[in-house]
Formats: C-alpha cells, structure tokens, sequence
C-alpha cells in the first residue's frame, strides 16, 4: 500500500471535517513518524483542507515533521534550569557532533535531535534524554561521548 | 445609529461598522497596511491603532474593533503618530525595503506611510535576511525580501477569488507566504492566475513580470470593486 492510501485509511474518520486538521495531521505522523509531501495532500483532500492551510499548520508547529525522524530522538532541554546550567553548551556540542542544526537529522539517519523546554527533572540539570532514558548533570565533553557511544 | 467620538468631533455609526469605517466618513485619516476594503479585517500591522479614552487610554486596531455607543476615539496625536512611526520602523528593520531598487517605488503603500508618518530614520537594526525571489509563475513574481506579511494577498486569493493558494508558511520572523505545499508558485495546481494577489499586495513582494524598478503600479481597489458586483445574498 502507497503512503497516500494508508493516509487516507488513517484520517478517514475525520473525512469532510476541516476543524480535525491538527487531530488527522498527529495520527498521520504517530504512524509515518513524519509527515511527507503525499501524506500532506492525502489528508488535505479527505479532510476538504486547502493544501496552503496544511502547510500552514504543519510548519507552524514545530512537533511536526517534515523530513524522516532518525532512528533515535535526542532531545536536549532548554528549560530555565538547563538553559542556567549550561543547556546550550550541551546542545551546541552535540550538534557539532553530529552535523546537525536543531530539529535535524544526522546523515547516517541515526539520530534526530530536538530542543525541548523541560523534561521534568530540573535536578540533574542539564539533561537529555535519548528515546526514553534520561542522562543528567552534563556538560559537553559528557554528552559527546554519550551520543559517540551509543548504540 | 451609534454616536461617538472620534478625535473631538461627534460622529455617527451603523451597529457593526468599525472605527476605522466611521472615522474615514468623517474624513478622520487612520493610517493603515494590512487592511483593504474588500476583504476581511486582520489586524495584523497595528498602525491602524487607536486610543480608547473611557477604557483608560487603551489601544485597539480600529479596522477590527466595532463602534460602541459613547466612545471616546483618539485618532491622531503626538503618542500614535510615535507609535505607528516604530511600527513602520520595525517593518522596514525586518526585510529588505530599499525603494531605490523596488518595482514599486513611487506606488507603494509602505513608502507612503513611511512619508506620511515623517520616518525618516530606523533606529533599529536591519536584519535584511537574504530570502529568495520566486519568479516560476509565467505572468508574476514574488520577492519575499519586500513583503511585510500583512496578508492582503492571501485573503484576496481565499475570500475573493476562492482559490486558496496562498497561506502562510512557518512562524514568527521565519513566515512566508507561499502557494500550495510550499511549491514553486508556477507549479501550483490551485493558482488560477487571476492577479488578485497581486493588485492587493501594497509593496513591491508581488508584481508583473516584465516591470522594471518605479513600473509597477498597483490597483488594490479593483478588490472592492469586484467584491462589491457580487449580488448580496
């Protein structure tokens, strides 16, 4: 099946209902992982959406996706606690690790790297987590082995 | 009717005009950009502000807000004009407003307002972004180093001409406006190629192919004219 077909299959409860955009446009990528260029007209035309409002709605918020996640998501928070101790030197390094800018992916397609604001654990200040665990008290020398050594 | 006032002088109002509609059948000039008669207000740029005495001095956009028995309406004085002058700093800060090189200089609304206003310096940084210039489309053109993002274009090409082309992509300093899914605006499959946009946009960002710099000249009132031939429903 086409990814336009197993789009439309995915927001077909939300067929005609122009309102349910943002709703189509999470369920489309909680299966894709992200949103490509069909699955954007697919949902445009089920839902009688503008393809410019998609578009709109998709670039607006930065939780969609446009370009392919990596295998595993880092994501580095920014908070009030780790933007004082040193969050950005965190993610800077990080990102010169992997050749990438914020929200991108590196080429290998191993890792995405987003900017979140708190993660809930101010404590270990600064954080990350990567999928789902969490690594705390960083600083950039740490992260860049962390991120060099993961597997 | 509905009367108030409007920078001391009594005027009146149909339930459901704004302030800036009474003001202008007063001959009260408001400066305004993103608005266009024709389409529907936004309330986008904020020079149209004006100051509301009896809610305590507060401002408010007088495309969009609607008349109220007993108004007291400040439109024009020495705090506004210093207002709507930052205002228009901070637009020609954002992109690239160099009307010595625009297709639009000598017709835009922006270096109008500019003159209007007396905004003869910027006190802010230009950011001058280096945005690309679209020219796939066969009959016009799209710098986006010229647009101020009021939105004309984009409610001409969904309220009047209905083909919802253009939309805003992205957020915040980032924004474009761009046709479709982001495509090439000569790719779009929705354009009808009717120009609307173009004769809405009040800047040099949309404009004929074929215009050299101080050659295009905008008819943004053709909007009104053709929305009011519309048989009312």
């Amino acid at each position: 099946m086409g990814v336009a077909e197993k789009v439309r299959e995915l927001v077909r409860p939300y067929r005609g209902k122009p309102t349910e955009l943002i709703q189509a446009l999470h369920r489309v990528q909680s299966v894709l992982g992200w949103l490509p260029r069909e699955a954007q007209e697919a949902v445009a035309e089920v839902l009688g959406v503008p393809a410019s409002q998609v578009r709109g709605v998709v670039t607006f918020y930065h939780f969609f996706r446009t370009k392919p996640a990596g295998k595993h998501t880092i994501r580095v928070c920014l908070g009030t606690a780790c933007h004082v101790r040193g969050g950005e030197r965190v993610l800077n390094a990080i990102c010169d690790e992997l050749e990438v800018k914020p929200g991108e992916t590196s080429v290998d397609g191993k890792f995405s790297v987003e900017v979140v604001r708190c993660l809930g654990c101010c404590g270990l200040a600064p954080v990350m987590m990567i999928d789902e665990e969490v690594y705390g008290r960083l600083d950039p020398t740490k992260a860049r082995r962390i991120v060099r050594e993961f597997s | 009717m509905i009367t108030l006032t409007i920078d001391g002088i009594k005027v009146q109002a149909e339930e459901g005009e704004t302030i800036l509609q009474a003001a202008k059948r007063a001959g009260i000039r408001i400066p305004t950009l993103c608005y266009l008669e024709g389409l529907s207000p936004r309330g986008a740029c904020r020079l149209c502000l004006v100051e509301i005495r009896n809610w305590g001095g507060r401002l408010v956009p007088s495309c969009a807000t609607p008349v109220q028995e007993g108004l007291e309406v400040v439109a024009n004085s020495p705090r506004l004009r210093e207002l709507r002058r930052t205002i228009l700093e901070m637009i020609f800060a954002e992109r690239n407003h160099i009307c010595a090189f625009c297709v639009s200089n000598g017709h835009c609304e922006l270096q109008d307002l500019a003159m209007e206003l007396g905004m003869d310096h910027v006190r802010f940084p230009y950011r001058w972004p280096l945005l690309f210039v679209d020219l796939s489309h066969e009959k016009y053109g799209i710098d986006h180093n010229r647009c101020v993002l009021c939105g004309r274009c984009v409610r001409a090409c969904s309220e009047v001409e209905g083909a919802m082309t253009w939309g805003f992509s992205n957020r915040g300093i980032f924004t474009l406006v761009e046709a479709d899914l982001g495509d090439p605006w000569g790719k779009s499959t929705t354009c009808t190629g009717c120009g609307k946009c173009v004769q809405a946009c009040p800047t040099g960002a949309l404009f004929e192919k074929g215009k050299a710099t101080s050659e295009q000249v905008k008819k943004p009132e053709i909007i009104l004219e053709v929305t009011e031939r519309r048989p009312r429903v």
